[in-house]
């Protein structure tokens, strides 16, 4: 041993206490450290750990089911598969996505555009890059579990509606819910849900919504699953039974055919609707799935609107029509005198001005009406005599029994976005035109031309009421609904007797506009209406054609006298009357009420409760196809004529 | 000179300790691996534990003046298997850093760690002055300097790193004056801060160097990358709250979102599942250690001895620093390992054969 080291001891003691010191500070400080994230931070790193563990895929609860009045289900569910990708890992999803992009045969850009989109939500929901799975998808993301843990199938339910756009306006249809709905819904609805849009699943979406589960699994640090938690189980929507007849409906889907218009079955007794057709109509299944922003900006450019439901939101002059609250008017107060006549020589001369009636317009025959009473007027719908009756009650009058019946106001139908019509009075001229209301303006209005605008529903609900006495039944499409709103507006008892009497004449005496309708056995009855579109003198200056053929109604009912039944039928721009192109449908749908009802009596059980969708059965059933009729662009929305002059029918 | 010294000098604290720190260590190890395919790690761990035991005795018998004296023979061998090691090393992970012996992967930093200890315990003892003078140091600095530079070049950033410490606290207890140090403060300071500032960095680090240095300062910026690690080592010591989620039950360890949760980061699967009374327990331990090593180097015979033993001490609390900060988030990935906790062969037997140098000190304080 060398000697380098001897007497070498001297140690430095008190750099050596420094150097404790310093050891018991860097400990201290480490303590420090440990103590900020486990006592101080430690939920926010227990909530992170938490949601490293445990991964949450949606069980999604199975929307309700609607059933038509006897148990036969109309809409309901499919299950289908959605691909999910799992976003927690950005730069594990990079680098996959051109695999899963191949795999599932999705535009790489068209993925990334979804991730983009997704850039708000948190990073641990997972996004449905592919709604509808094929069983390649399935066989894909099976087979790649291993090395693209990224993909999760999540089962679905696809709402089924009937084919051929079957009672599609009243069940309106399902989509993705928009920002608005996500607010309005308290937390309970994400992005990416579906909910209904439109009609009653808009209408019924917090009955027919379920709440959707939880299925959560415990993943290790490559995303593989090694475990399971407790499912939260999804509570599935509830179903609802409608007001609706399958049968009822099928006829109303047929007869209309593909004609521009609208059908409403009502059961003025309870309000019950018993069919509801628009057309053009789209299918909602295309919509069940995802709808593409170009499909959707077509569907809403489309001149026809197919996506209106013209039942409840067509606001249309209600022509003839609109003669029995005119009537109705004129026996109440007595102006003039029930036993009030005219005679009609095809126009009648007001305020300097000669105004027609539509037999002036006859292309057979005489061009006149002759001398009628209140009846014979209603019979043959006399033009003239009504204006004779209108200038007599004036506006006021008039717009007391027209509002009292439901014109102008919505029926509070269990259906969002109801449009209320127009009836005109002196007051709204003066607040919403910012002019005196014309004495001649009445004329125009007592045979439903001029500002007035119904909807169809409104005079199947205004003429049931008035044939069942003066209650008014609140229109609804819910089977069994509770606290029915009802109106009463008193109509004294010969007033009715003289009314119905007319408009059982309408369809059962010689003469009447309906005559063609008459059926055997029942005690149909109704009135008819031809509204123009554009008045007579406009027509003559554009080209003559069907460009503005005028709109066909006809409103019926039976029995004659507190009905079971009450249809409107509008056919729009059909170019002939209102008995000839709406007054089959309404008589078809009546007919085949008493036929079922008969049926029944006879002892023949229908299909019972619960029967099973038979989309076979139905295919056939709704593919009846009419005689194409030409449709034209239309504006729907509140057509105001100018308030020229007369109807036909 | 008294021959062979008796069992009594042997520091029995110091070794209770060491044992206790290893029992976490073994105890830690068994959980994070149990489940796995790396079960049965914690055996191989008792292993090497009782293979550094004796190694540890056979060298407090070897007498340190002996070892010192060969010291630039040993500074020598080691340069010679730092070079060797890069041009046969075995390369794993990106890095060469092994070279077989009897079958087993040796890390050579870990054995030229030890050789730097007796080297520069021996070049301060031979100083032997109150004042250290610039000339003296500057040499220091060179001559651990070409050492660590081969390590870096390995690239091995972390060990080379536990030369610095090595330095500082020998020149420390050398007689460091004032200005040398705040010249050296700066200097290191500026060092440091350009490993920081990318544009210089760049042509200091590897690249996977400068991820690291990168995801330690934004790791929530890319929370799979190489933050990753740091975000899920601070998951799951936080996780673990006061009092931990009890062994075998650490989500963040069971499921293997801890990297290398059996070595480098095993405070952090100890944190999440003994949660802070397991890492009070822990720290705890590794502070008496260290006192206890300070304490030794206070009562060692000569100026030799205690340098040794500050060495020693420099050594293990660096390391002790460093993994701890890295599993709180405190410090980038270094890839250096928690004395005795850790899984390793080379770095415990490194931590044995340097405890083993401190008690050949030990039980030579009275000799003459």
């Amino acid at each position: 041993v060398s000697y380098w080291f001897r007497n070498d001891n001297r140690l430095p003691q008190a750099r050596l206490a420094v150097v404790s010191y310093v050891i018991v500070g860097m400990i201290g400080v480490l303590l420090i450290g440990f103590w900020k994230l486990q006592v101080i931070d430690s939920d926010k790193y227990s909530q992170w750990a938490e949601r490293n563990r445990v991964r949450s895929i949606p069980v999604i609860a199975p929307r309700g089911r609607m059933l038509d009045r006897d148990g036969r289900v109309l809409v309901d569910n499919y299950p289908s598969f959605s691909v999910l990708l799992l976003r927690d890992d950005p730069s594990l999803v990079m680098k996959n996505l051109p695999a899963i992009a191949d795999g599932l045969g999705v535009p790489i850009n068209d993925l990334l555009d979804q991730l983009d989109n997704a850039r708000e939500l948190p990073k641990f929901q997972p996004i449905v890059i592919k709604p509808e799975a094929t069983p390649a998808d399935v066989a894909f993301i099976e087979s790649h579990h291993e090395d693209i843990p990224l993909l999760e199938m999540l089962m679905v339910h696809r709402r089924r509606y009937l084919p051929n756009g079957f009672m599609a306006h009243a069940s309106g249809y399902v989509g993705e819910v928009s920002e608005k709905q996500i607010e309005d819904s308290n937390g309970k609805l994400r992005p990416g849900d579906f909910a209904g849009k439109s009609g009653l699943e808009r209408q019924y979406n917090d009955i027919l919504q379920g709440t959707d589960g939880m299925r959560r699994v415990i993943v290790n640090s490559v995303g593989k699953e090694v475990d399971r938690l407790p499912t939260q189980e999804a509570i599935p929507g509830k179903q609802i039974q409608l007001s609706i007849d399958y049968d009822l409906q099928q006829v109303a889907e047929t007869s209309l055919g593909q004609r521009p218009g609208a059908v409403v079955a009502l059961d003025p007794r309870n309000g019950e609707v018993l069919a509801m057709v628009s057309r053009p109509t789209p299918d909602p299944n295309d919509f069940a799935i995802r709808i593409s922003a170009k499909e959707w900006k077509d569907l809403n450019d489309d001149p026809l609107h197919p996506l209106l439901n013209r039942a409840i939101q067509a606001q249309l002059a209600p022509g003839s029509v609109f003669k029995i609250i005119t009537a109705t008017a004129m026996l109440e107060d007595h102006v003039p005198s029930e036993n009030f006549t005219t005679f009609c020589p095809g126009y009648g001369v007001f305020f300097g001005r000669q105004y027609h009636c539509y037999v002036y317009y006859a292309k057979t025959g005489a061009k006149s009406h002759g001398e009628l009473g209140l009846h014979g007027a209603i019979l043959k719908s006399c033009d003239v005599f009504f204006y004779n009756v209108g200038i007599r009650l004036g506006i006021d009058r008039l717009a007391h029994y027209a509002i009292g019946f439901g014109i102008g106001r919505k029926t509070g139908i269990d259906l969002p976005s109801e449009e209320s019509g127009l009836m005109p009075t002196q007051e709204w001229v003066e607040r919403s035109l910012h002019r005196k209301w014309y004495a001649g303006e009445v004329i125009s209005v007592a045979i439903g031309q001029g500002a007035v605008t119904t909807t169809p529903l409104q005079l199947a609900r205004m003429i049931g009421g008035i044939a069942s006495g003066g209650v008014f039944k609140q229109p609804h499409l819910l089977k069994d609904a509770q606290n029915v709103g009802e109106e009463r507006f008193p109509i004294s008892e010969p007033t009715i007797e003289k009314i119905t009497d007319a408009m059982y004449g309408v369809v059962n005496e010689p003469g009447g506009t309906g005559g063609h309708l008459k059926l055997t056995g029942i005690e149909l009855s109704g009135k008819s209406g031809t509204a123009q579109v554009i008045g007579y003198n406009k027509m003559a200056l554009v080209k003559k054609g069907t460009q503005f053929a005028d709109n066909a109604w006809f409103v019926g009912y039976a029995p004659k006298r507190n009905p079971e039944i009450c249809v409107a039928a509008l056919v729009q721009e059909s170019g002939q009357h209102g008995g000839e192109a709406a007054g089959p449908v309404v008589r078809d749908i009546v007919k085949a009420y008493y036929d079922k009802k008969n049926k029944k009596l006879g002892g023949q059980q229908l299909t019972a409760d619960g029967a099973q969708f038979d989309p076979n059965k139905v295919e056939h059933a709704a593919v009846g196809v009419q005689p194409p009729a030409t449709p034209k662009p239309q504006s729907e929305a509140t057509t105001t004529p100018p308030p020229a002059r007369s109807d036909q029918n | 000179m008294r021959e062979a010294p008796g069992t009594r000098d042997y520091d029995w604290w110091l070794l209770a300790i060491l044992l206790a720190i290893c029992s976490l260590g073994v105890i830690e190890i068994y959980s994070a691996t149990h489940g796995s395919n790396l079960a049965g790690m914690h055996t191989k761990q008792i292993r090497w534990l009782v293979v550094g035991f004796i190694l540890m005795f056979i060298l407090s018998r070897l007498d340190y003046h002996l070892i010192l004296d060969q010291a630039w023979i040993l500074y020598l061998i080691g340069l010679v298997a730092l070079v060797l090691v890069l041009l046969v090393g075995h390369t794993r992970f990106g890095a060469k850093r092994w070279i077989p012996i009897l079958g087993e992967a040796f890390q050579v930093s870990e054995l030229v760690k030890l050789i730097i200890i007796v080297w520069l315990a021996r070049f301060f003892a031979e100083v032997r002055t109150d004042e250290l003078s610039l000339r003296d140091l500057i040499k220091a600095g060179l001559l651990v300097g070409l050492p660590l530079a081969l390590i870096l070049k390995q690239p091995d950033l972390g060990t080379a790193m536990v030369l610095v410490p090595l330095l500082v606290v020998g020149a420390f207890l050398g007689g460091l004056q004032w200005q040398h140090a705040a010249i050296f403060s700066l200097a290191g300071a500026l060092l440091i801060g350009s490993v920081f500032y990318p544009p210089v960095s760049r042509h200091i680090l590897k690249p996977y160097q400068r991820e690291r240095i990168t995801s330690f300062l934004h790791p929530e910026e890319d929370a799979k990358g190489s933050g990753y690690q740091l975000l899920q080592s601070k998951i799951a010591v936080g996780s673990g709250g006061f009092w931990g989620k009890g062994f075998g039950n650490g989500s963040q360890n069971q499921l293997g979102y801890i990297p290398v949760r059996y070595s480098d980061f095993i405070m952090s699967a100890w944190a999440e599942e003994q949660g802070f009374k397991g890492v009070l327990l822990a720290l705890g331990l590794y502070m008496a250690l260290l006192l206890r090593l300070v304490q030794n180097a206070q009562r060692a015979k000569d100026r030799a001895g205690m340098f040794l033993v500050m060495g020693v001490a420099a050594a293990l609390g660096f390391h002790v620093l460093v993994n701890v900060a890295m599993v709180i988030g405190a410090m980038p990935v270094t890839g250096i390992p928690l004395p005795l906790m850790s899984y390793g062969g080379s770095a415990t037997l490194f931590v044995f054969l340097a405890i083993g140098l401190v008690m050949n000190v030990r039980i030579r304080r009275f000799v003459n």
